[in-house]
């Protein structure tokens, strides 16, 4: 009995040394082989990273449909996120998402490599947070921190204090996003209410077009169909939508600036902040003329 | 006189649950509030969702469900066949392979009657396949080995089309293929599918004389004036144009072309004929109710049609296999 609690402890010991061992060596010097397996972790990570230092990224980082940064990705190594590929290509640290396949990030960490995950955005105000994580992360605090002071003073700039329209987001299947949600954020920062929230919609959720038709909102923010066709898609063109966009007399579309909580967020504030500004503007001056 | 009994009672069967379809969906709407949206054109929201969503769909409900029995009673009826069914056999998945290619290479987009002529063009194949393997002479085993291999085969191109197209949601617009929904149809679709509906239907109605009389056997048809030729390729071109018109908007939906002649046979004295019409408005009915029922059942999720048309079919279809095992032992 006691010699098995001894063998135990001394394992520990070794292994707590060890894991002291290994941060400190990783932790110390900026890591110098950085692979991102999530398609926002790597648009920050372009970001930010010093040159030569981050190695490769998501697949998803090269589509454009899918990624603000997709030019910028074509010079980095493409990977699948799955533990074998990213671990072959040594990696002292490797980003990924919350929501990154588990296995794969429980075994690179099994692995000894280290590994720091970053949630989806939920808000504009984790932004700038997640700027600074990954900043520290790659020894890049002073960029992090002159990104993230440059998207909070642009992120004021757009806020826009009005009496909300009425937004709804529309998506293939009839599928939208509610609160907690970084569209959903976007559309409140700039004068919108989000009809799905305010049918108490939290998170992702479907919303079938006849509550979408009956809620008229003002203006409907739909997404860009992929090339090939799907039944899924063909709900962007019904002629009940269409009917409800053109008595908003605005179509927004989403594209990949919306996905990600990263600094390329403030252009999607900005057609959203120009859509509400055009949609609003009679209503807003007579609301400041009775003030 | 009790022949026109019945049409007149499945008629009003047909009409109360097309009203009940138009009256179900996820809005609540007012009875009165939605009755004069959709007449008089009053409340614009409530005209949008009546119009342009509800009515669409009822009017498919009711045209897909009519020619799937249509075709089930006549297929039965020229393969003197109580197993003949577009969906058994194939044929609905041969009309869904059709549509599929013509919405992942892009020529349903390019021309506007692409996706109802190439999956004609899919089911019509599959059709001629059947009557050559399983001809009035084929037999019950022929009918059905024929229809599980054309089934697969078609299927299979479905799952293969779907699975290599660039679009993200296709590969899981596999289940629609497979098992058929109505939801989010619009006029589009309509205008789309129900003119090939009609004209197969119209010609699958003009077969009753010829079914009557190929009942008393091929030479006896004949004898009677009956063009045998003839008559099988009216069944091909009726069953292509009805079901490749109903699977290229609505997937492809099961067993209501064999239940409803099955129920309805007995009560019109087992004559095709008069069993035609009659089954024509018991599918109508059969999908209206099973259109219904999946917006009770699962109001935000897209239930398919073919599911619950599957849980009455199915059990029914090894009804039947059991009840012909007897009469052949």
């Amino acid at each position: 009995m006691s010699v098995c609690a001894k063998v135990s402890k001394a394992v520990l010991v070794a292994a707590a040394g060890l894991w002291l061992a290994a941060s400190a060596g990783l932790t110390d010097p900026a890591p110098r082989r950085v692979v991102s397996v999530n398609l926002c972790t790597d648009q920050l990570a372009m970001m930010l990273a010093a040159p030569g230092q981050l190695v490769s990224v998501s697949h998803l980082a090269a589509d454009p449909q899918s990624s603000a940064m997709a030019t910028e990705a074509r010079a980095y190594a493409p990977n699948m996120g799955q533990a074998e590929q990213v671990f072959l290509m040594r990696p002292d640290l490797v980003l990924a998402g919350t929501f990154s396949a588990r296995a794969g990030i429980d075994l690179l960490r099994r692995l000894g490599v280290r590994v720091i995950e970053i949630p989806p955005a939920a808000t504009l105000d984790d932004i700038p947070g997640h700027l600074r994580i990954i900043g520290q992360a790659l020894g890049r605090e002073t960029q992090a921190e002159s990104l993230a002071a440059e998207f909070e003073a642009s992120l004021d700039q757009l806020k826009i204090n009005a009496p909300p329209a009425r937004a709804a987001l529309y998506y293939p299947s009839g599928y939208t996003t509610g609160a907690g949600t970084l569209a959903d954020a976007i559309l409140r920062h700039t004068g919108f209410s989000n009809v799905a929230a305010d049918l108490g919609l939290a998170g992702g959720g479907n919303l079938p077009l006849e509550r979408l038709v009956m809620a008229g909102p003002d203006v409907v923010v739909t997404a860009t169909p992929y090339p090939g066709a799907s039944r899924a898609e063909e709900i962007l063109v019904h002629p009940a939508l269409k009917a409800v966009q053109s008595r908003a007399g605005s179509a927004e579309v989403t594209d990949a600036d919306w996905i990600c909580g990263t600094p390329h967020v403030l252009r999607a504030v900005r057609a959203m902040a120009e859509a509400r500004e055009a949609l609003g503007g009679p209503r807003l001056t007579q609301r400041q003329e009775i003030r | 006189m009790r022949y026109r009994l019945l049409l007149a009672g499945l008629s009003a069967l047909v009409a109360l649950l097309f009203a009940v379809s138009l009256l179900v969906g996820p809005a609540a709407l007012g009875l009165t509030e939605s009755l004069s949206a959709l007449f008089r054109g009053q409340g614009e929201a409530v005209v949008l969702v009546m119009r342009e969503i509800r009515l669409p769909r009822a009017i498919l409900a009711l045209m897909v469900g009519g020619v799937l029995g249509l075709s089930g009673a006549a297929m039965q009826g020229f393969l003197r066949n109580p197993l003949a069914e577009p969906g058994l056999v194939g044929v609905s998945s041969s009309a869904a392979l059709g549509a599929v290619i013509a919405l992942q290479t892009g020529i349903a987009a390019s021309f506007t009657l692409a996706l109802p002529l190439s999956a004609l063009a899919g089911a019509a194949l599959s059709v001629v396949l059947i009557v050559a393997l399983a001809g009035p002479r084929g037999g019950a085993l022929a009918l059905i080995l024929a229809g599980i291999a054309i089934s697969a085969l078609a299927g299979a191109g479905v799952a293969l089309v779907l699975n290599l197209s660039p679009n993200p949601f296709a590969a899981a617009e596999i289940v629609f293929w497979m098992m058929g929904s109505l939801a989010d149809r619009s006029m589009t679709h309509v205008a789309l599918a129900v003119p090939f509906m009609l004209a197969g239907a119209a010609l699958l109605l003009m077969l009753g004389r010829g079914l009557d009389a190929l009942t008393l056997g091929e030479d006896a048809a004949e004898s009677l004036g009956v063009r045998l030729g003839r008559l099988r390729m009216v069944v091909i071109l009726g069953t292509a144009l009805s079901v490749g018109a109903a699977v290229a908007v609505a997937g492809t939906v099961g067993f209501v072309g064999l239940v409803v002649p099955h129920i309805l046979r007995p009560l019109v004295g087992a004559r095709p004929s008069r069993l035609l019409p009659a089954a024509a408005l018991g599918g109508a009915a059969m999908l209206l109710a099973a259109d219904i029922a999946v917006r009770v059942i699962a109001p935000d999720r897209d239930l398919k049609l073919g599911v619950l048309t599957a849980l009455v079919g199915a059990p029914f279809f090894l009804h039947l296999i059991w009840r012909m095992r007897r009469l052949e032992a």
